[in-house]
């Protein structure tokens, strides 16, 4: 299969959405308008995510606020996280970039304009860019991420540029949990900080919320979930943005270790574990759409959600690149890829059927090692990432990803890294992979967590559904005992992959 | 006339460029900074200078020693 590219969607920070609305939701659980504009942007839509791509690109390095997950000192090429990138880019650059990725990758439907800083602290770069891009490939959608302190004084121009996407990094609306996590805010040519920072921060989030859906255009919303300091908060975050219309909301883990030299890497703020962050989704999604496949991608990715093809279109390599834009070959790719989607549609509605009438308050998790198109189609050794389906009477959601270390390197650190593994998919009974080597499928089985080979190269969700339908029947039979997983670790540091 | 940028500090994000109510600032070879000869210290235009306030890497826009302070002449 082809690769893709990868679109780093949203602001300096990070990012989020809901299973039965971003992330899980198809063409019949929502409104036409916005299935439309959602429907091959993989950052909003998880069943998107498996089959087009996105870009980001650095043009945006200055901020107007600090964040206490946020050192902007920090730049290496062997770190990525959100805000960390290692180039930046000129409007011109950035627009031949696009070009060139957009035609050696078909699939690319977004471009992203999301930090390192504030896109909105740099409207200069950030428009031109965008305007250079309309010109040249107006099938491109543009969006954007920001942290939305000068949001109200842009929503004019975003309209004008038809940009359609907003993501704003909201990660509270109380000031006194503000001033724990924002130590200032430039505002009206001063530093402002404590309460106040906070204060101002909320309002303007809030205001070019509202006027952003005001003008029609889709909002999204990322939080970053920092325990002990904004987890429950989170909660009433998602009421106050659901009330003014955002579209989906993305609450992430927060990423801090010391060697980020962030505030909250050198005190030693945590970030949540697995389950606290699924908690928190679960107990946000019955009040609006959750998205769950958010990667925290860095500011300059280009792939698939989960993958990152930069190496290969650094500056020099572009500025050296002959483009040219082939609109009709792009869209004809994009045809077959529909093709596609609605087959995998039909296999999971028809798999679906036959689960009509199973009981049973059971859900269980599995892992599945993919590297796209919604298939089954990793090998174990090479899986990056795992991403992790709910299973249960209702069929089989998307609930996350898992970044893993790679397990087979070729020889050395195998029995560690295979550790790994195992604690960041702990919470899960099985793991579905085309291909596994017998060492670790003993090693997964003493764990608990039984390797699953027999739907290699099948769609994700129609195999999910009979697995979880044999299970249910084995345990009826008295063959397997159900046995409750425990809780998972969250790999820290945003993803880059080690190939590229 | 009297601000100037710790190169080894600055992180060259260019929040101070374009701060700046005199463009004293731009960028050279990779790290911004300032033109002693059109830093007023913002004296005349804001209460704080902007360099400063905007910086996200404290102790990185500082008074030069070396160099008199800005007089205004008015
Ligand atoms: S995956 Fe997340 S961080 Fe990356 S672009 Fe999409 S929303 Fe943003
Ligand atoms: S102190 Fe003011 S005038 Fe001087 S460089 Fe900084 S922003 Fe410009
Ligand atoms: S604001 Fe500070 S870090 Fe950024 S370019 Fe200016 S001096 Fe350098």
């Amino acid at each position: 299969m082809q690769k893709m590219a990868e679109h780093k969607g949203c602001g300096t920070s990070g990012g989020s959405g809901k299973a039965s609305c971003g992330t899980g939701a198809g063409e019949n659980d929502m409104p036409t308008e916005i299935w439309e504009k959602v429907k091959n942007h993989p950052c909003y839509s998880e069943e998107a995510h498996h089959h087009y791509a996105r870009m980001h690109v650095a043009v945006a390095p200055a901020c107007n606020i600090q964040c206490n997950y946020c050192n902007r000192k920090y730049d290496c090429a062997n770190e990525s996280r959100p805000g960390v990138v290692s180039e930046k880019l000129s409007p011109e650059q950035a627009a031949k970039k696009v070009l060139a990725v957009a035609s050696a990758i078909p699939q690319m439907t977004v471009l992203g304009i999301a930090g390192p800083g504030d896109p909105l602290a740099n409207p200069g770069k950030t428009f031109k860019t965008f305007e250079l891009i309309s010109e040249a490939a107006p099938d491109i959608k543009l969006c954007l991420s920001t942290n939305g302190l000068s949001l109200p004084d842009h929503v004019e121009t975003i309209k004008k540029f038809n940009v359609d996407h907003v993501t704003i990094t909201i990660n509270m609306t109380d000031p006194d949990i503000g001033a724990e996590i924002y130590p200032w805010v430039f505002w009206k040519h001063k530093r402002v900080t404590g309460k106040e920072a906070a204060k101002i921060l909320t309002d303007r989030q809030l205001k070019g919320l509202e006027m952003l859906t005001a003008n029609g255009i889709l909002c999204k919303v990322n939080s970053v979930m920092i325990p002990g300091i904004n987890d429950d908060h989170l909660v009433t975050v998602n009421r106050e943005v659901k009330s003014r219309g955002a579209f989906l909301h993305n609450i992430m883990p927060l990423i801090s270790s010391p060697e980020h030299g962030t505030v909250f890497g050198l005190n030693g703020q945590r970030g949540p574990s697995a389950q606290e962050l699924k908690a928190l989704q679960d107990s946000c999604e019955g009040e609006m759409n959750m998205m769950r496949h958010c990667r925290q991608c860095r500011a300059d990715a280009v792939g698939l959600l989960g993958e990152d093809r930069s190496a290969e279109f650094t500056t020099d390599k572009i500025m050296e690149m002959d483009v040219n834009y082939d609109l009709s070959a792009r869209q004809a790719y994009q045809e077959k890829v529909e093709e596609e989607r609605q087959a995998k549609v039909a296999a999971r509605n028809a798999e679906l059927e036959t689960l009509a009438g199973e009981n049973a308050d059971l859900k269980i998790l599995v892992a599945v090692a993919t590297k796209g198109s919604g298939r089954i189609n990793e090998h174990f050794g090479h899986a990056d990432e795992f991403q992790i389906y709910e299973l249960s009477s209702n069929g089989a959601k998307f609930v996350g990803h898992r970044r893993v270390d790679l397990y087979c390197q070729g020889g050395y650190g195998e029995e560690e890294a295979l550790e790994t593994v195992i604690r960041a998919i702990n919470d899960c009974t099985a793991v579905f992979v085309a291909k596994i080597g017998h060492c670790p499928k003993e090693d997964l089985l003493k764990a608990g967590i039984e390797p699953v080979d027999q739907y290699a190269y099948e769609f994700i969700e129609q195999s999910a559904i009979a697995y979880f339908k044999d299970y249910l029947a084995k345990i009826k039979s008295g063959e397997i005992t159900h046995v409750t997983r425990g809780d998972a670790t969250i790999r820290q540091g945003a993803f880059v992959s080690v190939d590229a | 006339m009297t601000y100037k940028i710790v190169a080894s500090q600055c992180t060259s994000c260019s929040a101070c460029e374009a701060e700046c109510p005199n463009v004293a600032i731009s960028e050279k070879n990779g790290t911004f900074v300032i033109n002693p000869k059109k830093c007023t210290e913002c004296i005349g235009y804001f209460d704080v200078p902007q360099c400063v306030a905007v910086c996200p890497v404290d102790d990185t826009c500082v008074i030069d020693n070396s160099l008199p302070r800005y007089q205004p002449s008015a």
